[in-house]
């Protein structure tokens, strides 16, 4: 039980972190750790394939694309642009507003029942493969539709400065 | 793993969405706060994760897969966004020499 307070805390402090350092590469380093902590949040609730997919597809692959565009972007020379002071605060007290609603309205909820694991084998690949591949077949064939028209438009946008140079000359 | 997952056995669902709410507000409080686009983006992959985490406390609190597979689906979009926004991102550094969203203001160069 005391697992989960101390992952939650991390989570949190690693993701004010995110937002609050001044390096973009540390804002990304800090971003994996953020997600690591979750996937120990999946591991805790027993969710092991998801606990591999995050680990995997968000810390393997879209934060390293992170990593690979701020690397490809040089923002060595020029200095982290600042917001003034003023929208800063504005920044800050609206966010709070919106977390002091959340959490007032939670509140209003009482106290809740436990997260007890009813099925052991709920989060493992056996079982979420049958539900996946019976109940969500065609979401699951029209995601590949999805990633297929991402990588293309992807191509299309990131390579389309050095065609039109080509076309002028 | 069954001792793994004994150990979560005391925590009330409460604090699970206490957490996703504290963490997404995190996120909007990143998106208004930074001008740099790139951290902006991790901002929001930021309130995509607590969500995520949130539809995963309640699958399990239900018993019900559908949940973790709805996980597997955003995980799959957010992989597809990205890759999108940071071709945007860089076409955006090409045409401006900078990632500052203030640059964008009106929208056109």
């Amino acid at each position: 039980m005391s697992t989960f307070y101390f992952i939650a805390f991390l989570s949190i402090f690693f993701s004010i972190l995110v937002i609050s350092a001044k390096n973009p590469v540390h804002s990304i380093l800090y971003l994996i750790l953020t997600f690591f902590t979750f996937t120990i949040h999946y591991i805790l609730m027993n969710a092991q394939f998801l606990a591999i997919v995050n680990f995997i597809v968000y810390m393997g692959a879209i934060l390293v694309l992170f990593l690979y565009t701020l690397m490809l972007i040089n923002l060595n020379k020029e200095s982290e642009p600042v917001k003034p002071f003023m929208v800063k605060l504005a920044a800050v007290f609206g966010a709070g507003i919106l977390m002091v609603a959340l959490v007032s309205s939670l509140k209003s909820l009482g106290a809740s029942a436990p997260v007890v694991l009813t099925n052991p084998n709920l989060g493992l690949v056996k079982n979420l493969g049958k539900v996946l591949f019976n109940e969500f077949l065609l979401p699951f064939e029209v995601s590949s539709v999805l990633l297929l028209s991402a990588m293309v438009g992807a191509v299309l946008l990131a390579t389309k400065d050095s065609k039109e140079p080509k076309a002028t000359i | 793993m069954n001792s793994v997952a004994n150990t979560i056995q005391a925590v009330p669902l409460n604090h699970y969405i206490l957490l996703s709410a504290i963490i997404f507000s995190i996120g909007v409080m990143g998106v208004l706060l930074r001008r740099n686009a790139i951290v902006i983006f991790m901002s929001v992959e930021l309130m995509l994760n607590s969500v995520n985490l949130l539809l995963t406390a309640f699958s399990v609190y239900r018993g019900d897969a559908a949940g973790q597979v709805f996980v597997f689906f955003i995980m799959a979009l957010a992989a597809a966004e990205v890759a999108v926004g940071l071709a945007i991102i860089v076409m955006i550094y090409r045409n401006t020499n900078s990632i500052d969203i203030n640059v964008l203001n009106r929208l056109k160069w």
